[in-house]
């Protein structure tokens, strides 16, 4: 049987196939070195990085819940200088393009960081993190309305030449609205989406489970919710979508593809089985065979209505 | 640290709830060294339930022993698992204790954190002690195994139906006293409850001895990326840092720990 072609170009970054590990579930790539083989994921999107280190959130930070967790890291990182320093290194020689997930706290401190990573050897692309739930300024206050969306994005392409997707807020009335937004300030790729906003409480105690009350639920419990705006979102976008959101196995992430993904990403399953992405690429290579596809192109917005 | 597919020996029921599970997982064994952990997949609930962290508490003949209580879905469904079912187990993780004690190895434990003390017992050339605690006589394991190694124990619990009544620090302080009384120095090896490591950190530092401490955090992914279990601590040039229990731990001596 021939080898069906599973490259895909993620709005100028090439993938040698279509599953990607999403940002702040796989660390910085070498974490997970010893237990899956790096170079055969299609990119590795790597944890938040601001312009300075940060220390992220109070304990606790996570809390599982049925059929996911709930998490407030707070975006703990080591600034851009200490994730060049520290990990570029293993990066650039991982055989994997690398997705830098990026943020701040003004529209100057993104650019600013993306400005910096534009000079350094190795970098893939650039994950416009204006989504994060966990974080007082910058992430979601950012990605919740369409014109601050638009002047971020804009701001950080005068800033860069390298592939910009920005990563958007799932919790919004009308994610078209933020695809033209973004798209039209000169994204590249569209990343979506983001960890939903939660809470648990424990009813002993009658306090929030988490130190920052408030979380982003992730894992299997958002597929469904993910899959309707990835659908919706690939309506409005002229550009490639990188999905995300419950990817348990190829199940998953052929649903993405079918909904009008060109990528995938696979996030909280990491933690629960770390061979997830490339059952995923297997899975959705033997699924392509079985439908007499030659390219995964072909499944991308293939969905059948009526 | 690897990823493997291993197999229920048996499971054996302890005091009341507490429960050793063995499994048959010889490459995770053959590495395994006192104070690291593995990361179990919870058999059953593979889509639903995060992994769940478990002190290596034994590991010889390629049999690896963990302990744990039934508290939750995921140890509940853990119960449930036969001799032959399969398991999926990361490991070995973490730093471990050091195992060149510079005087009598003192362990102190507080309910499972029994665990990684008996597979530290079991592999420290040198005999010391075993300070054993807990809320009543059930929640005092594994006494007799740390025995049959040629260990002495000494037992308290907070309710007095096991040992001596009050905290396992009590005994601590005495076993510090009788160890200065014979001018003989001590290490300390602690696994408990964070309230019970902070206060034998704190015995560690006023008697000029090293205590290692073993963190017990919940943790998400077990290999230092998610950043969900971090501690803040200091180095010995007093400057700050934020580790991660599962990859810079569990273990720590008392003075790099900030509370």
């Amino acid at each position: 049987m021939d080898k069906v072609d599973l490259r895909v170009n993620l709005g100028g970054i090439r993938m040698k196939n279509p599953v990607a590990v999403a940002s702040g579930t796989f660390g910085y790539g070498k974490e997970y070195a010893d237990l899956i083989d790096v170079a055969k994921l299609g990119a590795v999107t790597v944890k938040g990085i601001r312009l300075q280190a940060w220390p992220g959130n109070a304990l606790p930070r996570h809390v599982e819940v049925p059929c996911g967790m709930v998490n407030a890291i707070g975006l703990q990182g080591p600034g851009v200088d200490g994730f060049v320093r520290d990990y570029m290194p293993f990066l650039r020689g991982a055989g994997v393009p690398v997705i830098v997930n990026i943020w701040g706290t003004s529209e100057e401190e993104y650019a600013e960081v993306a400005r910096r990573l534009s000079e350094v050897e190795g970098v893939a692309g650039l994950e416009l993190n204006i989504s994060c739930p966990n974080v007082k300024e910058g992430g979601n206050a950012f990605g919740t309305d369409p014109r601050t969306v638009a002047s971020l994005v804009a701001g950080v392409r005068r800033a860069t030449r390298l592939p910009l997707m920005p990563k958007l807020a799932p919790n919004v009335p009308d994610i078209k609205v933020f695809v033209r937004a973004a798209q039209e300030a000169g994204a590249d790729a569209l990343a979506l989406i983001n960890t939903l906003p939660a809470m648990v409480i424990d009813i002993e105690t009658r306090r929030p489970v988490l130190a920052n009350k408030v979380g982003g639920l992730s894992g299997l419990a958002i597929h469904p919710v993910a899959v309707k705006l990835v659908w919706e979102a690939a309506q409005a976008a002229r550009v490639p979508i990188l999905a995300m959101g419950g990817i348990m196995g190829p199940q998953q992430a052929i649903e993405f593809l079918i909904a009008g993904a060109t990528a995938v990403a696979v996030g909280t399953a990491n933690f629960i089985d770390p061979s997830t992405p490339l059952r995923v690429v297997d899975g959705v290579s033997a699924y392509l065979q079985r439908h007499g596809m030659r390219s995964v192109k072909e499944l991308t917005g293939s969905l059948v209505c009526g | 640290m690897m990823d493997v597919t291993s197999r229920v020996i048996r499971q054996t029921p302890l005091t009341a709830g507490y429960w050793a599970l063995e499994l048959d997982a010889a490459p995770v064994v053959g590495q395994a060294r006192p104070g690291q952990f593995v990361h179990v997949r919870v058999p059953g609930l593979e889509q639903t339930a995060l992994r769940r962290p478990f002190s290596i508490f034994g590991a010889e003949g390629g049999v690896l022993s963990i302990l744990y209580k039934t508290v939750g879905r995921g140890t509940e469904q853990m119960n449930r698992l036969s001799p032959g079912d399969a398991v999926q187990v990361i490991g070995p993780l973490g730093n471990g204790f050091p195992l060149e004690p510079e005087g009598t190895p003192v362990l102190v434990a507080g309910g499972y954190g029994v665990a990684p003390l008996f597979f530290l017992a079991s592999r420290l050339a040198r005999k010391g002690v075993v300070l054993v605690g807990g809320r009543s006589a059930e929640d005092v394991l594994a006494v007799e195994r740390f025995e049959r190694l040629g260990w002495p124990v000494k037992v308290a619990t907070q309710d007095g139906s096991r040992g001596e009544t009050g905290l396992v620090t009590m005994l601590l302080d005495r076993e510090i006293a009788r160890l200065k009384g014979v001018s003989e120095a001590a290490e300390l090896y602690a696994c408990g409850p964070d309230g019970m490591l902070r206060a034998v950190g704190e015995r560690a530092i006023a008697a000029g001895c090293r205590g290692w401490l073993s963190l017990d955090k919940h943790m998400v992914c077990g290999v230092g990326a998610c950043l969900a279990c971090v501690q803040n601590l200091r180095r010995e040039d007093g400057t700050a840092w934020i580790g991660r229990v599962c990859h810079d731990g569990p273990v720590f001596e008392a003075r790099e720990i900030v509370w």
